[in-house]
């Protein structure tokens, strides 16, 4: 593993990204760069694929928003060969949801250069509309430098995502290059690391200064997932409590319309045509009287509950725990707790860690003749 | 509970268990009236959601059943199959549906006795232990 350090020139650090997303794009062999950036029109943060070195002075990755998971978006990138390499800017858990649609045969790994920062966790979309307000870069930076410096970054109100305080991956797993904040002395410089052999080329056209990892990094980054997981096991707790039977699941997603924005946000479901909207779920009118009339009365619309179980035996076992669910759902049902929580068990029955690796298999995709002999029988 | 009967969906392969229900009965042999038995090509062609559906439907148990490892009709669909059981064992028990309400078995063609005691047992397990918790209620 390759390490340097980039000089932050007065505390900027976008500044000093913006300055290095140029230098890569610069680079003979990489023709553009995907990152997040403050649109030119309109004061929002979306997603750019940008080929100009002059159009980056909006890039802000460091922005406490996320208004989709881009792993979609570098999955649609990547779904045939282009002939040329892209650097895409992701956050970890874009990477790991990009890395399982890899996996799915939705994507292509080998275009790509991965370059993950270290994420400082996100704001629902509409609460980080409300706070921003006119600011743009300005409010980046005060988060940022409110985060690295251990203040209390709640704003008003509002607060981060459940999702990303509940998330033990704050550091990106299978970035080929590697931005580090956390444990880094962030008023002047930023840890470069190439994490792969993908990244080292890149690097080394870099001409960048290698340096140590600073010896505080392990720690920080330590504590920070100890205080994350723990954030996340009371989750699990507190959730499991309201959901453990129908009659709890009846009310947790009593609000729910079958909306389906929940799946359509979701990284990891990527069917082209969800059974949810096929001919299968468009019942014969009379067959809803049926129902109605076995039980005196149905909620409309139907199957909503058969939606959510459906769709975790569909995609919890490669949940990255993003929390777009969540920032779709109109109902505001706390959607990514119960994803998540099922997904854990899900993920630990078949000991898989979506995104960890490109090798492991996803466990609905393969089988072996010699295996699960728990599952079978009838007991006593 | 006294007079409680459960109902049980057994998903059985057309191959094996269908054929051991069918040696069952034609071997005399008695089994409770319990179960529906629905005949499907393979196990592995058991969708998890017909498993979800049938108890979000009140059913008390559902039962798959098809043939011994290595003798698949198609290969490996019973190995499909019982990973997608696993699936569904991990996921339906944190929703209050009990582990044992989901049964995989191996029943051969042959096997018309264990096909009746397998259906037996299931219904005096599902009698001790009461129905569905969505049979009574409406499920949303």
């Amino acid at each position: 593993m390759k390490t340097a350090k980039i000089k932050v020139k007065d505390g900027d650090l976008l500044a000093t990204l913006q300055n290095f997303f140029r230098s890569i794009l610069q680079l003979e062999n990489i023709s553009a760069i995907l990152v997040p950036q403050h649109l030119p029109m309109k004061n929002v943060i979306m997603p750019t694929l940008v080929t100009d070195p002059n159009q980056l002075n909006g890039a802000d990755p460091l922005a406490p928003v996320f208004p989709i998971n881009a792993a979609k978006i570098v999955s649609r990138l990547t779904r045939k060969p282009m002939g040329q390499r892209v650097a895409v800017v992701l956050r970890p858990c874009e990477i790991r949801a990009f890395i399982e649609l890899v996996k799915l045969k939705q994507g292509r790994i080998e275009e790509v250069v991965i370059v993950g920062i270290d994420c400082m966790g996100t704001y629902k979309n509409v609460d980080y509309t409300r706070i921003v307000g006119e600011q743009e870069i300005e409010f980046t930076s005060k988060f940022y430098r409110n985060f690295l410096s251990g203040k209390e970054i709640a704003e008003h109100e509002f607060d981060l995502n459940p999702a990303c305080k509940a998330c033990e991956y704050p550091v990106p797993i299978g970035a080929d290059i590697l931005i580090g904040l956390f444990g880094v002395d962030t008023n002047n410089t930023l840890l470069i690391q190439a994490r792969t052999s993908k990244g080292e080329d890149l690097y080394r056209n870099l001409n960048l200064s290698h340096a140590e990892e600073p010896p505080e990094r392990r720690a920080a980054v330590e504590s920070l997932i100890a205080e994350r997981t723990a954030y996340r096991d009371k989750m699990f707790e507190q959730t499991t409590e309201v959901t453990n039977s129908v009659e709890k699941l009846n009310i947790y997603l009593a609000n729910c319309i079958n909306c389906y924005n929940c799946r359509v946000a979701c990284p990891v479901c990527y069917c082209k045509e969800c059974v949810f909207v096929t001919d299968v779920f468009n019942h014969e009118p009379i067959q809803y009287l049926r129902w109605a009339k076995r039980k005196g009365i149905i909620k409309m619309p139907t199957d909503t509950v058969f939606y959510h179980i459906t769709r975790l035996a569909h995609m919890s076992t490669a949940c990255v725990g993003c929390g777009q669910c969540s920032n779709a759902c109109p109902n505001n049902i706390p959607v990514m707790e119960l994803f998540r929580t099922v997904s854990f068990r899900t993920q630990k029955g078949f000991e898989y860690e979506p995104g960890k690796s490109i090798e492991d298999e996803p466990p609905l995709s393969v089988f072996r003749e010699d295996e699960l002999s728990d599952v079978v029988g009838i007991g006593k | 509970m006294a007079n409680f009967e459960p109902t049980i969906i057994a998903f059985v392969c057309n191959w094996c268990t269908y054929t051991a229900a069918d040696l069952a009965g034609t071997s005399r042999l008695g089994y409770p009236a319990n179960v529906r038995l629905i005949r499907v090509m393979c196990t592995g062609m058991v969708d998890p959601k017909y498993v979800i559906k049938a108890f979000l439907e009140g059913a008390d148990a559902v039962l798959v059943s098809g043939c011994h490892p290595g003798d698949c009709h198609y290969i490996n669909g019973n190995y499909k199959a019982r990973r997608r059981i696993k699936l569904l064992k991990e996921i339906l028990p944190h929703f209050g549906f009990e582990d044992k309400r989901l049964r995989l078995t191996w029943i051969g063609a042959s096997d018309g006795i264990q096909f009746a005691e397998t259906i037996r047992d299931i219904v005096t397990q599902m009698k001790s232990l009461g129905p569905n918790a969505a049979k009574g209620t409406m499920v949303i």
